[in-house]
């Protein structure tokens, strides 16, 4: 019974993720994309949800939803987007190759991922339970994974450079 | 077991020097004015007590940081490289900087931390630390890449390489993503140990595949390779020189960490695939090189060009290649980065006397550096008893090993394709009047640190066992 | 499981805060007319109790007005993105200990989630969506500034609020509200509740005044200043709509000083209660009057604020944000961390 609830919750919960992605790349007004990420982003924290990924979920949703996104929509509205008026040109070749490029590769995944028969390491459901909570995460943070946390400190720190490098109004 | 000691300090040592350099150089912008004529110094000092300590380190093959992070020989070689390349260009850009009027410490701190990025690349021996060195590589030469902000060219290049390579990374990520999904670690030496179970692994092949694709494009191997011509093109000339150098040699670590050192494909389907994109790189590289007026773009392409040499060795997936690999970047750092920076010696304002025509005659104006021009354009054409044809001859000779004559000939043949682009700077540096002049009468340390590297590419092409043996340390 | 005791506890709980609300409103504007020497409402019900409700009920019957370029989904949308985050943050707030009711003992809180602070966390940056998106929708330019100024307002304040929350979370180490509560059941030196207020005074202040900021409240009130903006994010709506706005930031009020209780000032935890031999049914019953009475102790702090303080401009408030507060909240976590590392 509760695995077929779970399982119901994950198809609606991947095809919501699937819509809510594709409506962001084909929406007219940026706003709305932003809007569709957003639920994009609230579907993939359901995803962690069923995965016992508690904290992954909420930090998706502070980090992303929360936080990025309203800085995506400030700089949006800020800079009063109009609707995308003009990518609704005529379609050319090289469009249709990438395009066409694409869809080859979404197919190979889907193939590859689907009917190959390859066997994925099974969800260990009593171990996901531990492993999502805050207390494991920390723990693994700071030690088996130290190095590339305190590598990603570093990567931050360069980004801000790099965005005070861009953005700075006066260069002296 | 998930208790650091000292000793991981001691091993990443050069590693957090050079972090500590930038922070170091970050505190100076924020609290002194005028901090670019100190920045110069520190940002030198900390590199070269990095390189001390590469040194010093080398041969502690011990890995740190609950494997993930193993100095030991090859990563000292390749952190030795990338270091020598950053002091080198930080020497060559500066007058250029000030030239432009972009001389500030932002440059400093932004080639510091794109070297701490290459380092982890050839260090890593974990999927996740690689993945990180290449973010923090990239994130850095995407705003260097920019960093003539009152240019449009430098915006356009920046715009460029920020969007392609971003979309690069999802494909990067996916990659290991799907290896970590059928190995359950991320681990390479543990991928490395079962690699026969998963060899034949339809998902773990197609994780190879979307690395495969992530690395080449930062390699610029063709068909990933649009975005170099632009880019180099539009970037401070500077910054195309470390670029170009450096981070090509960092992605080919990483190319080399995860195809040579971890993955066994000699032989395989991979390989070929591997062959074809190096012959593909080639004959793109070298035709399209023919056509250009730009020697920034010139360059461009012949990067592109080298890079298919160099992934020739990756495919023939022997000892011989890897050596030969290593060798050949040992060799291209030094040739690349000097012929970009008498480029950069002869570049106007706002992107003026960029053409071949703008260097005929220099030997005339500025005997030396046509000369030092002339030796570097020798080697990338890979002429005897220069560097460049040894590093050549070793991937070429790795490809016979590996039975795979045709795409050595192959290389034989564009290589001699590339002789007309490179030789027509030289020969109109030298028979042809005109009116070559450089922006600024460069300085001595300039021409000192130019001749250096015209030095080591002479020297590598002479005693081209010095590097050898060491590469063969790496093992 | 069982169905029947969460929709109770929920049905309860948004009946409590809807009356909650109603006295808060009633409140505010008698001590407002207190405060510039008025009488206030007196006029519906006895001393105009009553006039909460009368608004409502004229909310309700208003025509509801959409301008004639908004986006309308949008402009829908945007309230009830207000109210359901506003409300839904209640759910982990734990407003008693046990108590046994029917033969069943009942937790006192919707949800025991272990990960509570990081749960209204999410939900108050959730909050900025509402206010944003009503700003946009609206096509006027007093409501696009309200939402940028209040987007940028709470970005930037949910940063030293969520550093002066970690302070907190270092000395009872676990996310969960009801341990937060229980660990400040204790005492300092055998006399004084180790409530959080006096073991992170300056987590203390900073967090108040990050809520005033994230509550929109005077001081803060920037994104709906009356003279430059009309009416700020909300100035193209009108009945309903409107009413699910100022209901929303009420909720708002109401619920940032029950986090304020629950987090500093010991929640629902009576001091020396266990000396006094009650029965655990009365103890239970305390716990929740004494939650009640200490949360409309913050809410009365908040309404006199808000009448005595005047506004800041917009610079300083940021300035306040990101150079004084986020140092400060990091120089807490800091010193904190430092001092429980030495006495571990």
């Amino acid at each position: 019974m509760i695995m077929t609830f779970e399982t119901v919750l994950f198809y609606f919960l991947a095809a919501a993720s699937i819509a809510s992605a594709v409506m962001v790349i084909t929406r007219r007004s940026p706003v709305m994309s932003v809007l569709f990420l957003i639920v994009n982003f609230f579907s993939l924290a359901g995803l962690y949800l069923t995965l016992h990924a508690q904290f992954i979920a909420v930090i998706q949703i502070i980090v992303y939803a929360g936080a990025i996104m309203v800085l995506f929509l400030f700089v949006i509205m800020l800079l009063n987007l109009g609707d995308e008026q003009r990518l609704a040109e005529r379609i050319s070749y090289k469009k249709m190759i990438a395009v066409g490029l694409s869809f080859a590769v979404l197919m190979e995944v889907l193939y590859v991922v689907a009917y190959s028969g390859t066997e994925f390491p099974t969800k260990n459901l009593e171990r996901a339970v531990e492993i999502g909570t805050v207390e494991y995460i920390g723990r693994e943070l700071f030690t088996t994974f130290l190095f590339p946390f305190e590598i990603t400190s570093i990567l931050l720190l360069a980004a801000i450079i790099g965005a005070v490098v861009m953005a700075k109004k006066k260069i002296d | 077991m998930n208790k650091f000691n000292v000793l991981d300090l001691w091993y990443s040592s050069p590693l957090v020097t050079l972090v500590v350099t930038g922070l170091v150089l970050l505190v100076l912008e924020g609290f002194r004015r005028k901090s670019q004529r100190m920045a110069f110094g520190v940002s030198a000092a900390g590199i070269i007590i990095a390189i001390g300590l590469t040194i010093v380190t080398y041969g502690e093959n011990q890995p740190a940081f609950n494997n993930t992070f193993l100095q030991g020989t090859f990563g000292s070689f390749f952190s030795f490289v990338f270091l020598a390349a950053g002091l080198l260009s930080l020497i060559l850009s500066r007058e250029y900087l000030e030239r432009l009027n972009i001389h500030r410490t932002e440059y400093y701190a932004l080639v510091i931390f794109a070297i701490v990025g290459m380092m982890l690349m050839a260090s890593a021996i974990d999927l996740v630390v690689l993945f990180l060195g290449v973010e923090l590589m990239s994130l850095c030469l995407y705003v260097l890449a920019g960093f003539m902000r009152t240019r449009v060219t430098s915006n356009e290049s920046a715009l460029k390489y920020f969007l392609l390579g971003a979309f690069v990374t999802g494909f990067l990520l996916y990659g290991i993503a799907l290896l970590y999904g059928t190995t359950g670690t991320t681990n390479l030496v543990t991928i490395g140990k079962n690699f026969e179970a998963y060899s034949g692994n339809a998902v773990f092949l197609l994780g190879v595949g979307m690395v495969m694709m992530g690395l080449s494009f930062k390699i610029a191997a063709a068909p990933f390779h649009l975005w170099a011509p632009d880019v180099y093109e539009g970037a401070p000339t500077s910054v195309t020189g470390f670029m170009s150098t450096a981070a090509k040699a960092a992605a080919f670590a990483a190319f080399i960490t995860v195809f040579l050192r971890t993955f066994e494909f000699a032989g395989t389907k991979v390989s070929e695939i591997l062959a074809i994109l190096a012959a593909v790189s080639m004959m793109i590289g070298n035709i399209a090189a023919i056509a250009q007026n730009n020697v920034k773009r010139m360059l461009a392409y012949s990067s592109v060009a080298h890079a298919g040499y160099m992934l020739t060795g990756i495919a023939a997936g022997n000892e011989e290649g890897q050596i030969g690999i290593m060798f050949y970047l040992a060799a291209y750092v030094f040739m690349n980065l000097g012929a970009f920076s008498i480029v950069s010696l002869v570049e106007g304002q706002n992107d003026t006397r960029l053409s071949f025509d703008d260097y005929s005659g220099l030997s005339k104006q500025q005997p030396l550096l046509a000369a030092l021009m002339s030796v570097f354009m020798f080697s990338l054409a890979g002429i005897p008893p220069l560097a460049g044809f040894f590093g050549k001859y070793y991937v070429f000779l790795a490809a016979v090993k590996a039975d795979l004559t045709w795409l050595a000939i192959l290389g034989v043949l564009t290589s001699l394709i590339s002789v007309y682009y490179y030789l027509r700077l030289v020969v109109l540096m030298y028979f042809r009047d005109g009116e070559a002049q450089v922006a600024a009468k460069p300085s001595l340390g300039t021409i000192v640190a130019i001749s250096l590297a015209a030095f080591l590419v002479l020297q590598l092409g002479l005693y081209p066992s010095l590097v050898v043996n060491i590469a063969r340390g790496g093992f | 499981m069982n169905l029947i005791e969460p929709l109770v506890k929920v049905v309860l709980i948004l009946a409590v805060m809807l009356t909650l609300v109603i006295l808060l409103v009633y409140s505010e504007r008698r001590i407002s007319a207190f405060i510039q020497n008025r009488i206030g409402p007196n006029r519906v019900g006895p001393k105009g109790i009553l006039q909460a409700v009368a608004d409502v009920v004229k909310l309700l019957m208003k025509e509801d007005i959409v301008p004639k370029n908004a986006n309308k989904p949008i402009h829908d949308l945007a309230p009830m993105i207000s109210i359901g985050v506003a409300m839904s943050t209640f759910a982990v707030i734990p407003i008693g200990g046990t108590m046994v009711l029917l033969g069943q003992s009942v937790r006192l809180m919707l949800a025991d989630v272990n990960i509570g602070i990081l749960y209204i966390l999410a939900l108050t940056s959730m909050g900025v969506y509402g206010i944003t998106l009503a700003g946009w929708s609206s096509n006027s330019k007093y409501s696009l500034l309200g939402g940028l100024r209040s987007s940028a307002q709470l970005i930037s304040y949910e940063l030293s609020m969520g550093l002066s929350i970690v302070g907190v979370l270092l000395i009872a180490g676990t996310l969960q509200l009801d341990g937060i509560v229980q660990a400040q059941s204790a005492y300092i030196g055998g006399w004084l509740p180790a409530w959080n207020v006096f073991l992170q005074p300056v987590a203390f202040v900073t967090f108040v005044v990050s809520a005033f900021a994230e509550t929109n409240r005077l001081p803060f009130d920037l994104p709906e200043a009356e003279p430059e903006l009309v009416g700020g994010y909300h100035t193209e709506y009108s009945g309903l709509k409107f009413g699910l706005f100022m209901l929303s930031e009420y909720v708002n009020l109401v619920v940032a000083s029950a986090i304020i209780v629950t987090l500093f000032l010991g929640g629902y935890s009576v001091p020396f209660a266990e000396y006094m031999n009650l029965s655990a049914q009365t103890v239970s019953l305390i716990q929740v009057l004494t939650f009640c009475v200490k949360t409309a102790g913050v809410i009365l702090f908040f309404v006199v604020i808000r009448w005595t303080l005047p506004r800041f401009r917009y610079d300083q408030l940021m300035d306040l944000g990101w150079k004084v507060m986020l140092p400060i909240a990091l120089a807490n976590l800091v010193v904190t961390g430092f001092i429980l590392a030495a006495f571990s």
